[in-house]
């Protein structure tokens, strides 16, 4: 379970460009529930990501996983329990390394990086048949430098280092945004595979509003750092992308977009 | 044949040297100029073990260790003070200049007639006879090897792995749960450990110590980094640590050969560093080129 209490966040606190994003935010996300987070942009979607994450810090609040108190963790150590997959696909692989050895430090996540051989034949066995499921043809691609790989190729091979070993939570932070529309079904649908397999808990933050209603079992619609819109169950089951269309035209015409 | 002899052997003693300036600069993109503080640093505490009649071989790790050091200093600055990683290193080489002064107590320290891990016992048992002019080259090329194995092996474990990663893409590092700064610093003492085991191979090679000798350290690593990993990298099949050897070898071949041609020109030896860089500059400029056109071929 993931928890936001009180959480308060500016930016640029003191000066004249301060921006109050987060006031008394709060959110309670239960294990193995995937939402989806729409909004429209500076609404705080990837702010909230960060947060959890601890890429930036918070001037209030607390945030607890399973009932502990994160809060003061740096960002590497909460990494160890979350896997996260970055809007730039470039993010989630390292472009000068081989495939097999992207899978191998991946592989190895939390389980310390001593002086064991990376490259393992069992091992490679083993990626090459994950990789087989991505029915994308990287399981005769070992050998190839991740750089090489197109955008949808490294977003779907990112995903799926980010979820090799177990993990507590699954960020998702807008990662079909940068793919085009046939790449970003192909990645989305795998999302939903492993999301379903690994029960893992999951953040996903989307900008597709029928991603945001296909996928998931809770929907979450984010304006000027508040929820605006929460609906779970047998309610998002419903929901179809109209309904959710019109209250976002609603808080865009607000704010003069 | 005592030049080509003199190339290969400083080009060999460069070549780990020169390791150290491949996994900063290209592994870690990190600019090092700590390098210029710890070269010198290994030739001192070498010197100073030698002339103390310490065995040459602890000279080799005594120096590795306090090169690491140095590292790892300049790694401490750069991340947990977060001081750009240029001036990190202009701060330690700077303050090395001292150190270095303090270990030998003066600018010069000559080791004439000692022993050392060229001239000893065991190398002279062993190279003897006709292989006496080469008994040094020999050591040399044993030593280098034997580093640049240890350095492939290390960096296909999971820790180097990791060390890869970290020039790469750090976000990466941190999304493993590791934190990205110290695998930074380990980047950085195993590269001054490497420099300064270069440093002290040199002095005991050249059988003097001298603060001024890390001067322009940092301009041959490169030099040889860049004609290893971009000139030799496209031509060859070589592993990359064995061309960055072979590079430093080209590279003192060249600077051999610009020495012997420059009294055409006018110009004395007292210009080595005029010329130096110059080469360098032209090695750059060559590298780029065939950038360019990679990427119109491509």
């Amino acid at each position: 379970m993931l928890e936001l209490k009180h959480v308060t966040k500016h930016y640029n606190l003191g000066t004249v460009n301060e921006l109050c994003l987060f006031q008394d935010f709060n959110l309670v996300v239960p294990d193995r529930q995937f939402v989806s987070v729409v909004g429209s942009n500076g609404s705080g979607k990837t702010s909230m990501l960060n947060l959890i994450c601890g890429s930036i810090d918070m001037d209030q609040g607390q945030i607890l996983a399973n009932g502990m108190d994160i809060t003061g963790k740096k960002d590497f150590e909460r990494h160890q329990s979350i896997g996260r997959v970055y809007q730039d696909p470039a993010k989630g692989t390292c472009p000068s390394m081989t495939i097999l050895e992207n899978m191998s430090i991946a592989d190895h996540k939390g389980k310390g990086y001593g002086l064991g051989q990376g490259k393992n034949k069992g091992k490679a066995e083993e990626y090459r048949k994950m990789l087989r499921s991505l029915n994308l043809g990287l399981e005769d691609k070992l050998e190839v430098k991740a750089g090489a790989l197109s955008g949808g190729q490294r977003q779907a091979l990112a995903l799926l280092m980010a979820t090799m070993t177990p993990i507590e939570f699954l960020i998702l932070d807008e990662h079909t945004a940068a793919l085009d529309p046939k790449t970003a079904e192909l990645v989305m649908e795998l999302t939903g595979k492993i999301v379903r397999e690994k029960q893992v808990t999951t953040i996903m933050v989307t900008h597709n509003l029928r991603y945001a209603v296909e996928y998931g079992d809770r929907l979450l619609m984010m304006h000027q750092g508040s929820i605006v819109m929460d609906c779970a169950g047998e309610e998002k089951a419903k929901l179809k992308v109209e309904d959710i269309l019109q209250t976002f035209n609603e808080i865009s015409i607000e704010c003069g977009n | 044949m005592t030049l080509i002899l003199s190339v290969l052997e400083q080009g060999f003693i460069y070549g780990v040297m020169a390791l150290g300036v491949y996994i900063t600069y290209k592994i870690l993109d990190f600019p090092d100029l700590t390098v210029d503080g710890s070269f010198p640093m290994g030739a001192a505490i070498g010197a100073v073990m030698i002339t103390n009649g310490i065995h040459p071989i602890l000279t080799l790790f005594a120096s590795f260790t306090a090169g690491a050091f140095a590292g790892i200093l300049t790694g401490i600055i750069h991340v947990k003070c977060k001081v750009r990683d240029l001036l990190s290193g202009i701060i330690m080489m700077t303050a090395l200049y001292t150190i270095n002064l303090r270990i030998t107590g003066k600018a010069n320290v000559p080791l004439y007639h000692k022993v050392t891990v060229f001239e000893n016992k065991v190398t002279e048992s062993f190279l003897g006879g006709v292989l006496t002019p080469v008994r040094t080259l020999l050591v040399i090329l044993v030593i280098t090897i034997g580093v640049k194995y240890l350095l492939d092996w290390y960096l296909s474990t999971h820790s180097g792995y990791l060390l890869r990663a970290v020039g790469d893409n750090d976000t990466f590092v941190t999304s493993m749960g590791v934190e990205k700064g110290r695998v930074k610093i380990i980047g950085l003492a195993i590269a001054n450990g490497l420099v300064a085991l270069g440093g002290c191979l040199f002095a005991q090679q050249q059988r003097f110590f001298d603060i001024s000798m890390g001067t322009g350290t940092v301009v041959i690593g490169l030099a040889s980094v860049i004609i290893g990993t971009s000139l030799l990298k496209k031509v060859t099949l070589l592993r990359i640590t064995t061309s960055v050897i072979v590079g430093s070898v080209f590279y003192k071949a060249c600077v051999a050969l610009a020495l012997r041609y420059m009294k055409v020109i006018h110009l004395q030896s007292k210009d080595l560093k005029l010329v130096t860089s110059v080469l360098f500059l032209v090695i750059l400029i060559a590298a780029q080129e065939r950038k360019k056109k990679v990427k119109i071929n491509a």
